[in-house]
């Protein structure tokens, strides 16, 4: 089954947003690491903290948001059917917003009015174009969510007895986590930011702020992990020659998702006055809960891999391993991703746990840590997907030659990400400061230490930028160059068809209602006391 | 019901036995207190303060390091872009120390590198965190949150003698 050419050309639109924004973003996180490895020095008009917001800004939230809208309208198309005019034309005008919000956004960057980094902490004061910008984003993507709920609504209307397709379930329900999740942060910026910097009202109450860029920061993470999961649980199935494990139990992982990754913004405060102590355990405890999904899913993918290798006749205790696809990028890619995410995932336990998060916080560790989930899992699944579903909506196939060159990147960013991450995971716990342009610290000995590891941040830079290379030329080439063709859209059957999914795995109302109930319980309490018992509030500074 | 492999039964509670143990350490070490300063928790003080009137407030109208007991001191800091005041303390070994800290401008960290002392400094609130020196040396105070462009200046040392 093929993709429609306008719904394509929608897709699309996002895909080479996202692709721009990776490459031009790697280039910034490369000047980054020979900077603060004292290899290069910047010229004088720029200064290193503007990169590194562009950096973030770029990454974090353009790059993650476009390929993910990208990549869920086509899955939807793919599994319910086209889009409907109306919904169609929600997506562009989805697609308009974020990007007049991300060049607003960017051309503030880049005019040194909005060196605050992408968490953009108050009473650091930012060109409150900067703000409007970060708001188009998140309202385009409203639009975008429209569409794709109001075709998974409509396909449900079409099959009244039957369960949805997986994909689109798995797309809806990432988007319920989003939908709910932008509330803090939109709080933030509409009543807090947008009037502080307009001047409208003249200070900020920065640890609300904080605490509702949280309670949106840390959903956000998994608004990115859910669509590599995505791939992971629906379209790897399908490319190694196996079914999909368990439907329902995929469903229900994606459930705990909602449930367990918003009530939890307080493991990122751990160290912060102004909330009490008890709050923060309390969310570290559902913080922890968010490992089950997680758990659920390991076990998924492993069965997954054992019957496909064993159906292809590997034998005895490990065997069915070296019967997987490993030659094939669309699988390669994915696989790394989950690979890393063993230490990635082991990283964020200590990073939520009170007491060891004490050692870490703040320090180049936590770089680290988000640099193998979200730039080692979660990149590199997005570029296996990239693989197959650019060719697949430009009509062109994925030649030999460029699976070949595929590979070569995807092992290169796992090597190099996987150097440059140890590097400041080993560092971090020794201190070493995350966000500091240099760290020599007038010589000190304690400090004498970081130098070598942050050389090693340099080199892993330096062969993911070469990686990044290697990706925009495949890409270029698949884009426009490859063969004309039908490049598969890989969705896995099931395993146990005849397996009934309960009908509660898609009661939404219960599922939203919980995840409320949830928020009211471990916010409501701490916020009211942030509010009321709020100090004198903060002026604006601009201190670059 | 939802149907769930023998297998993954037994992974998923194993898996749920782990998380609850160590949470329960976790929760343990977090809120237990034994003897006079064991207080293992987060740094999560509330007090408040106007951050336009730190000079004016007290104990941060008299900045610096004060003996409160035996070998135990009370360090009162103010933080701003980008410096600590008071800088260059010196602590004797074994002290055990109080730190009491406050902004007068943006968010701060406050960081002894290569411990367990790491707090965070908001403007409006003073944070506080205990810590023992039980090792001579020189330590190295830097603010761990992004504060402006010279933030990457911003320590001071500690000397432990």
């Amino acid at each position: 089954m093929k993709i429609n050419r306008q719904d394509a050309k929608l897709s699309l639109a996002h895909l080479y947003i996202a692709f721009g924004a990776i490459l031009f973003a790697g280039f910034l996180g490369l000047l980054q690491t020979l900077v603060r490895s004292e290899t290069i020095t910047l010229p004088a008009s720029i200064n290193y903290y503007q990169i590194l917001t562009a950096h973030g800004v770029l990454m974090a939230l353009v790059f993650t948001t476009f390929f993910i809208f990208g990549f869920m309208h086509a899955g939807v198309v793919r599994t319910s059917g086209a889009f409907t005019d109306k919904q169609r034309k929600a997506g562009w005008i989805g697609f308009w917003l974020m990007t007049i919000g991300m060049v607003l956004a960017v051309i503030m960057i880049m005019f040194n009015e909005a060196t605050v980094l992408y968490t953009f902490y108050a009473p650091l004061q930012a060109n409150p174009i900067f703000y409007i910008g970060l708001a188009l984003i998140i309202i385009g993507t409203y639009f975008a969510s429209f569409s794709i709920i109001s075709r998974y609504r409509l396909w449900r209307k079409e099959h009244p007895d039957e369960k949805s397709p997986l994909l689109s379930y798995m797309a809806v329900a990432t988007l319920i986590l989003w939908l709910i999740a932008t509330l803090g942060v939109v709080a933030a910026v509409v009543l807090q930011f947008l009037p502080w910097s307009f001047g409208w009202i003249d200070t900020i109450n920065v640890t609300l702020t904080r605490t509702l860029f949280w309670y949106f920061g840390h959903p956000l993470v998994y608004f990115w992990l859910l669509p590599a999961y995505m791939a992971w649980y629906v379209i790897v199935p399908k490319v190694i020659g196996g079914k999909i494990f368990s439907d329902q139990l995929a469903r229900f992982a994606f459930v705990l998702f909602i449930l367990f990754s918003i009530p939890v913004g307080f493991h990122h405060q751990l160290l912060e006055s102004g909330i009490g102590e008890g709050w923060k355990f309390f969310q570290v405890i559902l913080t922890f809960a968010v490992i089950l999904p997680s758990l659920m899913t390991a076990f998924a993918m492993f069965s997954t891999f054992e019957i496909a290798g064993r159906q292809k006749g590997g034998k005895g205790l490990f065997g069915w391993f070296k019967k997987l696809p490993w030659g094939d990028v669309r699988f390669l890619a994915p696989f790394l991703g989950m690979l890393i995410f063993i230490p990635a995932g082991a990283g964020g336990i200590i990073n939520a746990s009170h007491q060891l998060n004490q050692m870490i916080h703040n320090t180049v560790w936590v770089t680290g840590h988000f640099h193998i989930t979200a730039g080692g899992t979660v990149a590199v699944t997005f570029f296996g997907i990239s693989y197959w579903l650019l060719p697949h909506l430009k009509g062109r196939k994925l030649t030999k030659m460029m699976n070949k060159l595929g590979i070569y990147q995807v092992v290169l960013w796992a090597v190099g990400m996987g150097i440059m991450s140890s590097a400041m995971h080993i560092s971090g716990l020794s201190g070493n400061p995350r966000r500091t342009q240099v760290t020599s610290y007038g010589g000190h000995e304690v400090a004498s230490s970081w130098g070598a590891y942050e050389m090693a941040h340099a080199v892993g830079g330096t062969l993911l930028m070469i990686s990044l290379i290697l990706y925009a030329i495949v890409l270029i080439n698949l884009a426009f160059f490859a063969p004309k063709g039908q490049e598969e859209f890989p969705i896995a059957a099931e395993l146990n068809p005849s397996q009934k999914t309960p009908g509660w795995l898609e009661n939404w109302k219960l599922w939203v209602g919980i995840v409320f109930a949830l928020i009211f319980i471990a916010y409501t309490l701490p916020i009211m006391d942030l509010i009321n018992n709020s100090p004198p509030g903060s002026s604006g500074f601009k201190y670059w | 019901m939802l149907h769930m492999h023998k297998y993954e039964k037994i992974w998923m509670i194993i898996g749920i036995i782990t998380l609850v143990s160590f949470l329960t350490i976790v929760g343990v070490q977090a809120f237990s207190q034994t003897g006079d300063h064991a207080h293992h928790g987060a740094p999560s003080d509330k007090t408040l303060i106007d951050p336009e009137k730190v000079s004016e407030t007290a104990p941060f109208d008299e900045p610096g390091l004060k003996q409160i007991g035996e070998n135990e001191y009370e360090l009162v800091m103010i933080l701003q872009s980008y410096g600590f005041t008071p800088g260059d303390i010196e602590i004797p070994q074994g002290a055990t120390v109080h730190i009491k800290a406050t902004s007068i401008d943006v968010v701060h960290g406050f960081e002894i590198a290569g411990t367990s002392a790491n707090m965070m400094v908001t403007p409006g609130h003073v944070n506080t965190m205990t810590y023992t020196f039980e090792e001579k040396g020189s330590y190295l105070i830097l603010c761990n949150e992004y504060c402006g462009t010279g933030h990457h200046f911003m320590s001071t040392n500690l000397e432990v003698i």
